[in-house]
Order: C-alpha cells, then structure tokens, then sequence
C-alpha cells in the first residue's frame, strides 16, 4: 500500500500525513523502511498530524524527534494532533 | 563552477545590473518611486523608516542603507532625501562612493519641491543606466555567490521536503567557498539547541542561543501567546501546530553546513561559509536585511504560496507542495513535491535547486522578476516610532 502518512524519527509519536486521509480510514504510516497502519478517528489534512499511540494530557509530542510541545488533553491513537490539543512552551507571555 | 555575473569595482559581483534609487526616509518615497518608474533599469527601495526614531534605530537605517547601496547588483545609486530626517544621507553617500560606485544625493528641501527632484534624478539615473549598460557578465567563481534563505507561507512540507531539499544545495554552495546567510530568529526557537551545535565552536554557540533570547523575551514582553503571530494562521491551516515545530522544519534549510560567524540585522559577513544573522521571520524586513547584508541571490521556500520577490535581488520560489505547484505557477519556479512521497531523493531535489541558482545568477529571470512582484522591502527597526 502506497504511504500516506510518515514518521520522521522513530521515537515520534505523531506522524505527518502527506496527503488527507479521510475519517475511518487506515493510514499507511511510514517509518523508516517499515510500514504500520494506524485507523484514523478523524480526517487529517496534508501535512497535519495524527497520533500514533494513546498520549497523555501534559506529556511532550515529539516530532523530528525533539519536542514541539504539550498535549493539552488526552489523546487517542489516530486522532489529528494539532493546535487543540497541543500547545507551546515558548514565546509564552500570557504565562510570564 | 562558474556563472556569470558582473564584477565591481570592490571585487564583489552582481547577479544584476540596475540602477538604485534609495529613498532616505520614508517621506520621499513617492519620489524615489518615480524616478524609478520613467528609467529604465532603475529600481526604487522605499521603506517607512528614517525620521523620529530612537538613535539605535536611525544608526540602524543609516546603516541598512548603506548596506543597500554597497550591494554589488546596483552599478550606481541615486540617493533620494527630504532634507530633515534622522538618516545620516552623508554617511550614507560617502560609504556607498567608498566602495567605488557613482552615486548622485537629492533632496525635496533642497531642490524645491517633488517635481524638480523628479526631473534631477530621472537625468541622473538616465546617465547611470547607460553607463551600467555597458558592463558585460564575466566568467566568476561560485565563491562570489552570497546566498540568502527564506522560507514563508511555510506548510509541513517545507520542513520534510523543501527546506532540507534546499539544505543539500546550501551544503554544496558552501563547499564551493560561497558565502550562505541565514535569518529569521524566530524560527529557531524550539530548534536552537540543534543550531548551536551545529556552530564551528561554543562561542558561535553561545551567540545564536543570545539571538533567540533577545527575540523571545522581546515577544513574551508582549504578555501573549505569541501563537497566531507566530506559527501564522496560514502555517497552522498548513499543519504546523507550534513555533518549535516550525522551527524544526526551517532549520533544515541549511542541511549539515556549519554556522561560522553570527551577524547583527543587515550586517556583511566578513566570513566565507554559512552565518547566522538577526532578522524576523517577515518578508519585507528579512529581504532587505538580506540585500543589505550583500546577498545577490535568495532562495524562499515556501508551503501554501508565497509570491514576494525583492527589487534588486533575484529570488528563488521552490515548494515542496504540490498543490501549490499547480495553483501557483506564476510565483513558484521549481517544485520539489516529489520528495513527499519518495519519487524523488533529497539529493536529485537539492541539485536542481543548486542549478537553478546557478542560472539565475547567471541572468535567468525568477517569476517574481518578470511578474514583477518585487516591493517586499522594509527596514527592521525593533525601537518605538516616537
């Protein structure tokens, strides 16, 4: 099956679609050389995110394999990581 | 490698040819648009800065100007003042002479008003334009190319194929001894711990992290959420979810070259090699901190679209999107989408973007210069307007 979604380094846990995937289907993740499938609880737009394990509220989303910031709730498997649910620790003045 | 430019008389070289019209200030921009608009090969800068500013911000101009006014794609300049600023127009001219070029200074207070100075510097900058004219491009090595990245509008495919697909090109000019300019502060935070280790030693190190501390505390004074302003609602339709995400993404631009020197805003590497130098992520201040640096050559990668170019500097539009590559094809010149799903390695992508700046050093023209979507210009001042 031809990729549709790729993870960047190995310890991510989100991947990058790269092209959308509709709602309930099964997004052929690539990592590396492998490929995983993942079922997508909600539709992911090219080149946004979704998770690919269950992330708990406050814990780093890691991409690139470094951390781009805080998921804000509880995340499921294949659900779309994005502004929602993730936020940043840097630039923050509203928490200065 | 070789591509043909135009050779100075301060031994840098030129990917262009023009005639430059500098506006001092912002009050006499009207004037140095119109003497532009009735020469051929002139080109106007204008900018909304110059008058009732702090001293560092007017030092600021005054030296940004100067920048300008030295890059080796102008063969002449034709200074265009009110007569009351805070720019330091003498300064200004005399450095611009220093480096061997004809420059001609007027002034709306001096000469009576905007339709005199018009007629003046039109007559001047027709003169100019003749004699650049017959300056021929010559054979020169790749070491004269003074590169400038940029990446906006960025999507996710900016930071998975565009930018590193530009940082294997980036690598390659380096090693031919060119000179490669980064900005854009701002989008290393999140990623500047990765940037500092790239430096040639901790000092270089120490340097880029001050950059990214200035930038942000400047940006926390604000008591906000910088999200919004930075990543823009344009990234976050586009997938990027945090400004270190993006960063991770824009870094890429510069593939595994080492950062040798950090710069202040618009200042000219004395180094060879890739540098770092203080700008925001936007166009019109990041392109004129470039220019005024000495970059005769830019390349902007961009996600869902971004069609600024630069008056006088030739700039390169590559997208590793390819919807935007079919949607906008009169701004993009080369689409890397095909590293997105693997038809295309980062490697072959990164040549063609090497060839490309060869041939637009060389002459070729980008879509940005023959659309004529080239006003992405201002000066970076970080004072109040007072």
């Amino acid at each position: 099956m031809r990729r549709n979604a790729i993870v960047i380094k190995r310890q991510d846990n989100v991947a990058t679609a790269i092209q959308d995937i509709p709602a309930g289907e099964s997004a052929a993740v690539g990592v590396e050389e492998e490929s995983v499938s993942i079922k997508v609880i909600q539709e992911i737009p090219l080149g946004h995110k979704l998770s690919l394990r269950h992330i708990d509220k406050g814990e780093e989303i890691l991409k690139y394999g470094t951390v781009i910031g805080l998921a804000t709730r509880d995340i499921e498997p294949g659900e779309h990581v994005h502004v929602h649910n993730v936020e940043s620790t840097r630039g923050r003045g509203d928490l200065a | 490698m070789n591509f043909l430019g135009y050779r100075r008389a301060d031994g840098r070289v030129g990917t262009r040819n023009y005639v430059g019209v500098l506006s001092t200030v912002v009050c006499a921009n009207e004037v140095a648009r119109a003497i532009a608009g009735q020469v051929k090969g002139a080109v106007a800068f204008s900018h909304q800065q110059g008058c009732c500013q702090t001293p560092p911000d007017l030092a600021r101009v005054t030296q940004a100007l100067i920048g300008l006014g030295q890059n080796p794609n102008l063969a002449a300049v034709v200074l265009v003042s009110l007569g009351c600023e805070g720019t330091d127009v003498a300064q200004v001219a005399k450095a611009i002479e220093d480096c061997g070029k004809p420059v001609h200074v007027i002034g709306l207070q001096a000469e009576g008003g905007a339709a005199r100075t018009t007629a003046l510097g039109v007559l001047a900058a027709q003169q100019m334009a003749i004699d650049a004219s017959r300056i021929q491009r010559v054979e020169c090595p790749l070491s004269d190319l003074v590169l400038g990245l940029k990446c906006g509008s960025s999507d996710t495919t900016s930071g998975l194929a565009a930018n590193p697909a530009l940082g294997v090109a980036v690598e390659r000019l380096v090693a031919e001894g060119a000179s490669v300019i980064m900005g854009e502060v701002t989008e290393f935070i999140g990623a500047e711990h990765l940037l500092a280790r790239q430096c040639k030693d901790e000092n270089t190190g120490r340097e880029v992290l001050r950059l990214v501390d200035r930038m942000e505390q400047r940006v926390k004074a604000m008591g906000v959420d910088m999200r919004g302003g930075q990543p823009t609602p344009g990234n976050i339709k586009g997938g990027l979810t945090t400004i270190e995400e993006k960063s991770l993404g824009a870094i890429a631009k510069i593939g595994g070259a080492v950062v040798q020197a950090v710069y202040e805003y618009g200042q000219r590497p004395v180094v060879k090699g890739l540098v770092v130098m203080d700008s925001p992520g936007r166009e019109p201040e990041l392109l004129t901190g470039m220019a005024s640096a000495g970059a005769n050559l830019i390349v902007f990668t961009t996600g869902l679209g971004a069609p600024q170019g630069f008056p006088f500097v030739p700039v390169i539009k590559v997208t590793g999107n390819e919807v935007t590559w079919r949607r906008m094809q009169d701004h993009m010149d080369l689409s890397v989408h095909g590293v997105m799903d693997g038809e295309e390695s980062l490697q072959q992508a990164g040549l063609r973007i090497f060839e490309k700046m060869i041939e637009t050093a060389s002459g070729a023209a980008t879509k940005a210069e023959v659309s004529g979507y080239v006003q992405a210009m201002d000066i970076y001042v970080t004072g109040p307007v007072i």
